[in-house]
Formats: C-alpha cells, structure tokens, sequence
C-alpha cells in the first residue's frame, strides 16, 4: 500500500490493499490522492443525495466508458440514487438542421451506450437529467447540514450556500466515484472553517439588480473566495421563498461561472448568515462595494463574439441553469403580456426555455398555461443550452440568452430579461 | 538557471519544454476540441498565450485551472489518447478540476502527467516559453534556460 498521509479505517485500508477488489480499490486511491492534494485528513460519510455532473456520452471519452465498464464489471454501484446533468441534444423541442444534427449525432454518437452505463451504475430514472437536480420536482433535495459530494458548479453552490448543505466544488467522476464509496475527503466547504467569508460585498444598487450581471460582478471579483453580501435584503426582503430561490440560483450560477464562487452568505436570509451573521466574516475580509455604476462597468465589460455584430439572433436560450416551475411560468406571462402589448401573436425569434423533464411535466400538467406558451411560439426543452453550444453547426449562429453562465461558456450574447424579451417580440434593437 | 522547490502532487523525474500561461488554463476550452480530432493543439480561443498552440507532451507553466468542473475528466481521457501534457507546474495551490484530471488518468488509465503546485508567483515571472525545464520527484523545478544547439542555456 501506498504511504499514504490521511488517516484511514481499517476497512479504507483493507480496500486500498485489495481487498475487495481492484476496481474498489482504485475507488479509493483515486478519492483518497484526490483529498490529500487539498490537506483532507480524513473520509467522512455522504448522507445527502448524489449529483453527477457528466452527462454526455462524447467521442473521445472511452477512457471515462472504459472506467465506467470497470466498475460495472465489478457490480458497483452509488449508495443511492443519483441525478445527473442535461442531455446534451435534444431534436425533438429545437428547431434543428441537418448538419447540425449530423455534427451532434457524431459528436454524441455513445450518448446511448453512456446512459445504459449510467443507469447500471444507479441512475435514479430516465428523467433524472437536470444541473438543477435539487428542484422539489425532480426530487434530490439536500437538506441543511447533509455531507455531498457534487461537482457541477451551480448545483454546488445552490446546496451550500442556499440550503446550508455541505459539498467541495469537486470534478467531475470525483463525485461519482465518492457516490460509490459512500465518503467524500474532508476540506474546505465541508469543515466550519472553509465556509468563512473573506469578502464583504455591499450591494448599493437604487433597484433590484439583475441576478445573473450580480452574480457576474461578485464572481470575478472574489474568483473562488466566499462573500458575504448586504443589502440584497433591503431590495428583496429576507423570506427565502421561491421567487428568492430563483433569484439566488441565477445569481449564483453566474459567480460559479464568472468566477469560481462555491458558497455565499446573505444577510438575513441564507441559513448561516442568518444564525451567525457578520461572525462569518474572517478577520482581515476585503469589501467590495457594488452599486449602479459598478454593474454599468462590467455589463460593457462583455465582449460580444458573434462575427456579425448587428445580426438577427437565431435562437433565444432561456434557462441556464435550468428554470423553475415558477420562472417558466413567470417568462410565459412576461412573453404573453409584452405580445399583447406589441400586438403580436408569436414571437420574432425562436425562443427556448429549458428545464428538467420532471418541472416540464409538471408545467404541461397545466393545460392552459402550456397552450398559451405553445401559441405564443415558445418552446420548452430539457436540454443544456451550453452543451447545445458545443456543437460548432450551432455555435456559429448568432444566439442570445439571458444567461451569464451560458455568456461565460459559449458564443452567445448576453442581455438583461427586460431587453430579452422586447428582442424575442419585437425584433433586435441593437 | 533557477531553481524552485513546490509540493509534489504527482511526482517523476523528468526535463522538458515549456509552454506558458500567466492566465488560468481552462482545460475544457484547450482540450475539447482536440478530444474528437486527435490534436494536441489548444483551443482555447480565450487564453491568447496558449492558442493554437503545442501542448501535447510539453511542460505547462500555469497559476492554476479554471472552468467548467468536467473538465477533470477531459484532462484524463486527454491523457488517455496522448494530447495532455508531460507536466503541469502550477504557481498556485493545485485546483480541484486538475487534481482530479490528474489522479483520474494515473489511477485509472496508468498515464502520468507529473504535477507540482505551489511554486509561487516568482516562479511564474521567472519562465519563459520555450525555456528547458528539469523537474525532480522531490518537487524540485529546475529552469534551464533555452535549448542552443541542443545545449540548454
């Protein structure tokens, strides 16, 4: 065995030594080398839901369907059920041509033989594809305090910093595998020490701002650092209902992408902020203050990538991370009431809302709303507006979102949701 | 010549050429591409000290990674069908993205890409494209200088 500087049960060490085979073994040399890279002293049990965020079967990745097969092979399995991230295409709900449909069967052509894996391995059903997996609908919710061991990065900093749930931003496989052995390494966020604040932010807005440029503005300021953020309790109050569940899980997405955020406290309203207040801060914190002019500066600050600067979108990508039942019905009334107003039937450009299969259903169960988002010539898909992006046929396209995660990560042009939506019904204005 | 001590994260001995980034190396970005064509060329439109160019097999001066948190099994299956680097030598503490790139393609595939961390800033200012570098399995990095005649100045 290895000399390994962690300290270990007598089953870990047993496992390290083979004894109960090899694939297990690699398991856990590969959680415990992970863990010792990051100060990790000991294995602690998972007992909150499992997460995978790799979810497409690409070419180029046997190494990963290679392992997979392994621990298949081995009979292994996650303890529980897990969810995983969107299916990366999906014909089916966006309009598609036929070279881009060519590029992404070519580009996923394992996708099937993937979720047969994935499913040996303890998929929790065929609908289990969300990166917002921790909606009441598809049902793998944290709660306060549980260990998890999550990699996709705004799932992890939703559960820790909304819920008080305690998972690393760890990588990809990492997870699935501490899935696997039931244990995750002990550091960072998941010790009272990793989860301070060196940051104060002061939000001094006169309005509510737009979560995503926020999130984008505390993002790449603090990078991966933790902020404790004031004054989104004077705009929004301090009750963390739905409609705040919204807005902290956009903004979050946005500092996880934008920077490398994994947990952040709200003044009065996350859990910990509202037990331990400004104690969470550490001695030495930096402010940073972010008002109207601070967000005006980073709002320029996006380079805009498409070739024709003044082109008609081709696509309008609403849902990164994906939507709540409650923002899709909030986008459907918004898109519905701003049609009437121009006096319209239909939008201008083809506009996608995405969402877990689970919320969609749920949408759809409700017969009126789902007609009126049909009529208004929206449609609603379960797919991965980035993954969608990787696919050069589709990339090439003008393509706008209201997404900071989706701006970070592709080609498409970000706008605020008040411009979002006069551009899918009236046209551009840029 | 220069020397500079850091952790060992994947230790080996070897002595390569540089490639440098003063950015964070976004491992989905440099490697997606190349995953479906075989190219070891990065194509990370966003990092201008490492577009278009060489990675494979080099050794990669780095403050750290960045992106999306798949991007640890991109730099494993990387490894796999030989485009990921010989090294990677990261100025700050190692990351969890190419952590578990790294563990990943040496546990389970038997590729190693030597990994040392916490080299410091100065180390980062100190190295130059193209320069040779020596590193030592007890996490010593040695920087050569440039390759003249096949002699390292």
């Amino acid at each position: 065995m290895n000399n390994y500087k962690m300290q270990l049960t007598q089953e870990e060490k047993d496992i390290l030594d083979g004894k109960q085979g090899e694939a297990m073994q690699k398991v856990l040399k590969s959680i415990v080398l992970f863990g010792e890279a990051f100060g990790a002293k000991r294995l602690v049990p998972i007992d909150g839901p499992i997460h995978v965020v790799t979810s497409f079967g690409m070419t180029g990745f046997d190494a990963v369907f290679n392992m997979m097969d392994e621990l298949i092979g081995a009979g292994l399995k996650t303890k529980e059920p897990f969810t995983v991230d969107p299916r990366p295409v999906d014909f089916e709900n966006i309009e598609t041509t036929e070279a881009s449909k060519k590029v992404s069967l070519d580009l996923y052509q394992h996708q099937e033989q993937y979720e047969e894996q994935l499913q040996k391995l303890g998929l929790k059903d065929k609908d289990a594809f969300s990166c917002a997996a921790y909606m009441k609908e598809v049902g793998n919710v944290p709660e306060r305090g549980q260990v998890l061991s999550w990699a996709e990065s705004s799932a992890v900093v939703f559960a820790n910093s909304v819920i008080g749930a305690k998972s690393n931003r760890n990588s990809g496989i990492i997870e699935l595998l501490c899935g696997i052995l039931g244990k995750t390494p002990e550091f960072g966020f998941l010790t009272e020490e990793g989860r301070k604040a060196k940051w104060l932010v002061e939000v001094k807005t006169s309005k509510t701002p737009n979560p995503m440029l926020l999130g984008s503005a505390i993002g790449m300021k603090v990078v991966e650092d933790t902020p404790y953020i004031t004054g989104l309790d004077k705009l929004l109050g301090n009750e963390l209902n739905n409609t705040m569940k919204d807005f902290l899980k956009d903004m979050g997405a946005a500092t996880a992408s934008n920077g490398a955020v994994g947990l952040y406290h709200i003044e009065n309203v996350t859990p910990e902020a509202v037990d331990q207040g400004r104690d969470l801060l550490v001695e030495g914190y930096q402010t940073y203050v972010i008002d109207d002019e601070e967000l005006n500066k980073v709002m320029a600050s996006y380079p805009v990538l498409w070739d024709d600067m003044s082109a008609e979108p081709a696509f309008c990508f609403i849902g990164c991370p994906h939507l709540s039942l409650n923002q899709i019905y909030t986008w459907n009334d918004n898109i519905d009431l701003t049609l009437k107003k121009a006096g319209k039937e239909k939008v201008s450009i083809r506009t996608i809302l995405s969402a877990a299969p689970d919320v969609i259903s749920k949408f759809k169960e409700d017969e009126k709303a789902y007609e009126t988002l049909i009529n208004n010539g929206v449609s609603l898909s379960f797919t991965c507006p980035v993954m969608y992006m990787n696919n050069p046929e589709n990339s090439k396209n003008p393509i706008i979102t209201n997404s900071n995660k989706m701006r970070t990560y592709s080609t498409a042009r970000f706008f605020l949701d008040q411009e979002v939506l006069n551009i899918i019904v009236n046209g551009k204005n840029y | 010549m220069k020397t500079f001590t850091g952790r060992v994260v994947l230790g080996g001995n070897l002595t390569g050429e540089t490639v440098v980034t003063r950015q964070g190396f976004n491992t989905l970005a440099t490697f997606f591409r190349g995953l479906t064509t075989g190219s070891s060329i990065c194509n990370d439109q966003n990092n201008p000290d490492l577009y278009k160019k060489e990675i494979g097999e080099k050794i990669v001066c780095l403050p750290k990674t960045i992106g999306s948190t798949t991007g640890g099994m991109i730099l494993q299956c990387a490894a796999d069908v030989g485009i990921a680097p010989a090294a990677m030598l990261y100025a700050d503490h190692i990351d969890s993205i190419s952590a578990a790139g790294i563990i990943l393609a040496e546990v389970w595939n038997g590729k190693k890409i030597v990994a040392i961390d916490q080299l410091g800033d100065e180390f980062l200012e100190a190295v130059q494209e193209g320069q040779q570098i020596e590193i030592k399995d007890d996490g010593t990095v040695i920087v050569l200088g440039f390759e003249v005649e096949g002699q390292a100045q």
